[in-house]
């Protein structure tokens, strides 16, 4: 009876959304149960968004992550909001570029990051989003890594196939580091 | 396992309409439920059904008025100041005795009101919304899953039983995503023999209308309708139990609240407190029986409601008001979470 709750928060534009339905795909492929919920509303780029993911071996219960094991914080309004939702024992995952605050709290592991400092290095500065990603999927075990192209594939359409190479890369950055 | 594939809860809705041999969709768009109209837009036009937005929240209940009289299996979907507009149109489809599906992804209200999950247009959708004595199917997923299988099964009742189907969601379902498979879908076709399939020079016309001047030949339709809501009565309606067996106490919740419902109980039970839970999945017919009988064996009931405490009127005939109903609700977008809710069953534990 294995249930992770995900919650990823940052800027409208950032990836978020994307961010999360990668996960939900990778669960889908690895036959989890799994659900994926949006914060949807007048936001748009610059403003702030965030998107909650289970990802559960049992039917998954309400939709809404309300005490997230991972949170994913792409800027501080995010991380202030939602640290202390994160469950005693849960991992916060840090775009260290983009946050300058430390987590005070100590009974939960956080990581930092330069994840936008990171992207845009390799070549793929929109993709801090996909290597924080990378970063979780190292940090937590409920999903695997391998097999993360055949997870892209399935859900990028065709005219966009030129991208899988590099969110597979930005991952592989994010759970190298 | 059946394939299985990842999709918002608007999509789902229009995916599964579109598999019910649904080939007329007409609406306005309006948040929290504008992907339906999406999907349609870039689906319809592919396999030769119709796809219009019109100018108006009216127009496209007549729209739909007109398609369900012509024969066709015919869909609408708006949200809760949406559906205001509709209800007319709702009324003179329902004096017709033509099948439609109405889709109504609640958001808040009333007014304007916000964009956010609600569940409080439960009395427009179960008593009423437009005038005269009309009833509607109100089917309430609480999944994307059933957001399609329900789908289907609102345009096989509609159609069985000439009437307006309803899926009364909220934006929380119509926004997630989830993994559902359509291979259990049962389609189920009814002969129509109204729909315009040329005269051929012997049919007679046929003029759907609402329009009765005569008082008793009005009254006689009403009867006669009236006999065919009292059999949706007795087989139609469908509801979920969830550890009701020894329950002592019973959650009553549907749709998004019913999920974090379930949270609670399964924490409650963690906790030693014998409480179940009874999901409405049809809100008419409200599932009249598993309440009554809950009656009989539980402490009090506890309402789970996004919005004032609609439902508890339903809770309370539905059980003779023989024992409590207690109200854990939000409303205006807000959502409670399981530890509201988990507060509010130990505090029915306490008699308070």
């Amino acid at each position: 009876m294995k249930t992770t709750q995900i919650l990823i928060a940052g800027f409208g534009g950032q990836g978020v959304l994307f961010a999360g339905k990668f996960l939900a795909y990778k669960g889908l492929t690895e036959n989890l149960q799994v659900s994926w919920l949006p914060s949807y509303g007048p936001e748009m780029r610059g403003g702030t968004a965030n998107c909650s993911v289970i990802l559960s071996e049992d039917p998954v219960g309400s939709p809404i992550v309300t005490a997230p094991d991972v949170l994913i914080a792409m800027n501080l309004p995010s991380l202030q909001k939602y640290v202390d939702t994160v469950v005693p024992g849960g991992k916060i995952i840090v775009d260290s570029t983009l946050i300058d605050a430390k987590v005070e709290r100590t009974d939960v592991e956080a990581f930092y990051l330069p994840a936008t400092q990171l992207a845009k290095d390799a070549g793929f500065a929109t993709l801090a989003n996909m290597v924080l990603v990378g970063k979780l999927m190292k940090e937590c075990s409920a999903v695997p890594f391998a097999g993360n192209r055949q997870t892209l594939e399935s859900f990028i359409p065709a005219k966009k196939a030129n991208l899988i190479d590099i969110n597979c890369q930005a991952l592989q950055t994010g759970y190298d580091f | 396992m059946a394939e299985r594939v990842l999709m918002k809860g608007n999509e789902a809705i229009a995916e599964a309409a579109i598999r019910a041999g649904c080939r007329h969709y007409f609406g306005y768009p309006i948040t929290p439920q504008t992907e339906i109209a999406a999907y349609m837009a870039k689906k319809m036009p592919k396999i030769g059904g119709v796809f219009l937005q019109a100018e108006s929240e009216v127009a496209s209940i007549n729209m739909v008025y007109g398609a369900a009289a012509a024969g066709m299996r015919v869909m609408t979907s708006s949200s809760s100041p949406g559906i205001s507009l509709k209800a007319e149109g709702l009324s003179y489809i329902a004096g017709s005795d033509v099948p439609a599906l109405v889709v109504n992804v609640q958001r808040g209200g009333p007014g304007l009101g916000g964009i956010q999950p609600s569940q409080s247009d439960y009395f427009q959708a179960t008593k009423g919304g437009g005038h005269g004595d009309y009833r509607m199917i109100v089917l309430a997923p609480a999944s994307v899953q059933e957001m399609a299988s329900l789908t289907i099964k609102g345009f096989n009742l509609a159609d069985k039983y000439l009437m307006t189907a309803m899926i009364l969601a909220d934006g929380t379902i119509g926004q997630m995503m989830e993994p559902i498979s359509f291979e259990d879908a049962q389609i189920e076709t009814y002969e129509k023999p109204w729909a315009l399939t040329g005269t051929n020079g012997e049919r007679k016309h046929n003029i759907v209308n609402s329009l009765y001047l005569k008082p008793d030949e009005l009254e006689v339709k009403n009867f006669e309708r009236y006999e065919r809501y009292k059999t949706v009565e007795e087989k139609e309606a469908m509801w979920e139990e969830y550890m009701m067996e020894d329950a002592e106490y019973c959650v009553v919740a549907f749709g998004i609240a019913s999920r974090v419902a379930k949270n609670a109980v399964v924490a409650a039970r963690a906790e030693g407190i014998k409480v179940g839970l009874i999901r409405p999945i049809t809100l008419w017919p409200f599932p009249t029986k598993p309440l009554a009988a809950a009656a009989e064996k539980v402490k009090s009931f506890i309402s789970v409601e996004l919005n004032m405490g609609q439902m508890i009127e339903d809770i309370r005939l539905a059980t003779g008001c023989k024992k409590p109903v207690s109200l854990c609700n939000r409303c205006g977008g807000m959502i409670p979470s399981p530890d509201e809710v988990l507060a509010a069953i130990r505090k029915a534990q306490k008699g308070e």
